[in-house]
């Protein structure tokens, strides 16, 4: 009977992850409400249970691609390989349109880009102090920094380790669950009271979770401001990081 | 049908790729330059010239919606399968990159929100803008 199972798990890998995956967002979901009351997105926490899970596969057969190298959960590679990502990643551009950019105004286009660059250089400071020399690196890290989808994106583009764009999710990760979390309590700090403050904020920080969750634990009346501007960050990322700044780095570090 | 959102969605992305690759060649690198956000300009064009002819049905959105509803937990699958006991050893890098970029965010929003409120401010003293209809 076991044998069966098995078998059926390995002749449906795809199928088996959309499964898998589902439990864990139900999880996650769940364990956001229950314990954080929802001021940890469960989409965040979904993302750390995918580390955490990675870490134990890693673990258990001391190879590199985590979850995915223990046999039946081989799918997982396929549901989160390069072609889905890219494609599910393009199509979160649905929904975006350049005349609500429009409506942001210059404020808000500014501290898009800014955003954009400004959170890239931190990213690349941090990884040149950690000792990463090399511009793939440097560039994958700098793109975590951005968001965690511009950081796997580049690293794959660029063709980074899988250690170092694992360490770009995380970073990612740690800027979009901070800014959920701390968003609330420094609001009054920095102005973060009316709907141009939160169109900049949503472009400097651009994490669509973060942003979005922090500004509704502030004031829900905010976060359709900050989620117009968050929504175009990922976007630019994926579209300068691995080209423009790629190239910058490259021209620094050989 | 939900099928022409869905290969909609394919073309952008392929050509998005196709564009990404021919630029990494042209340039001389081994890389994919930009193809993802390639793509998506693409689709944000397309869907905004289709919507304004009134040209995107219901089932085409659907076929959109589908997979960008399916972008977490794709997100996920992907965060299942990285190198994370290698990149544990790396930790303090992503912990103290993560950390310092929000802090260092938080600290440019009330500059910048402050360029954002003269350009408001002087922008509602022309009188167009005041005859423009609230949206």
């Amino acid at each position: 009977m076991m044998d069966t199972l098995v078998s059926v798990f390995k002749n449906n890998g795809l199928v088996l992850s959309f499964a898998l995956i589902g439990v864990i967002m139900y999880v996650s979901y769940f364990l956001s409400d229950k314990l954080t009351r929802g001021r940890v997105h469960g989409s965040a926490i979904a993302i750390i249970l995918g580390l955490f899970v990675a870490y134990l596969g890693g673990i258990n057969t001391g190879g590199e691609k985590g979850l995915s190298d223990i046999g039946i959960f081989a799918g997982i590679g396929i549901m989160g390989g390069g072609m889905l990502r890219d494609f599910a990643i393009v199509s979160t551009a649905f929904g975006a349109s350049f005349d609500e950019i429009k409506k942001a105004g210059v404020g808000g286009v500014i501290s898009l880009f800014l955003g954009v660059i400004v959170s890239f250089v931190f990213g690349v400071i941090i990884a040149l102090a950690f000792g990463y020399t090399d511009a793939v690196s440097l560039t994958t890290i700098g793109a975590g920094t951005v968001t965690y989808i511009v950081g796997p994106v580049t690293g794959s583009a660029i063709g980074a380790s899988s250690e170092v764009i694992a360490l770009s999710i995380a970073a990612g990760l740690v800027k979009s669950v901070l800014t959920m979390t701390f968003t609330p309590f420094v609001a009054k700090y920095i102005g973060l009271n009316n709907p141009q403050s939160a169109l900049v904020f949503g472009g400097l920080l651009g994490t669509t979770s973060g942003v979005t969750g922090g500004l509704a634990a502030t004031d829900p009346k905010l976060v359709p401001y900050g989620a117009l501007t968050a929504t175009f960050y990922t976007g630019l990322g994926c579209l300068l990081v691995p080209s423009l700044f790629f190239f910058v780095m490259k021209a620094f570090f050989a | 049908m939900v099928i022409y959102g869905v290969a909609l969605l394919a073309i952008c992305t392929l050509v998005g790729a196709f564009v990404g690759d021919m630029l990494g060649i042209v340039l001389g690198v081994e890389s994919n330059v930009g193809g993802v956000g390639v793509g998506m300009l693409m689709l944000v064009l397309i869907v905004d010239a289709l919507k304004k002819r009134g040209r995107l049905e219901l089932k085409t959105r659907e076929g959109l919606n589908f997979w960008s509803s399916m972008y977490i937990p794709i997100v996920v699958a992907m965060s299942a399968q990285q190198n994370v006991v290698a990149a544990v050893k790396g930790g303090p890098v992503a912990l103290i990159a993560g950390a310092g970029v929000v802090a260092v965010s938080f600290l440019l929003v009330p500059i910048l929100s402050k360029i954002g409120q003269k350009q408001r401010s002087t922008e509602q003293v022309t009188p167009e803008y005041r005859e423009e209809p609230v949206r």
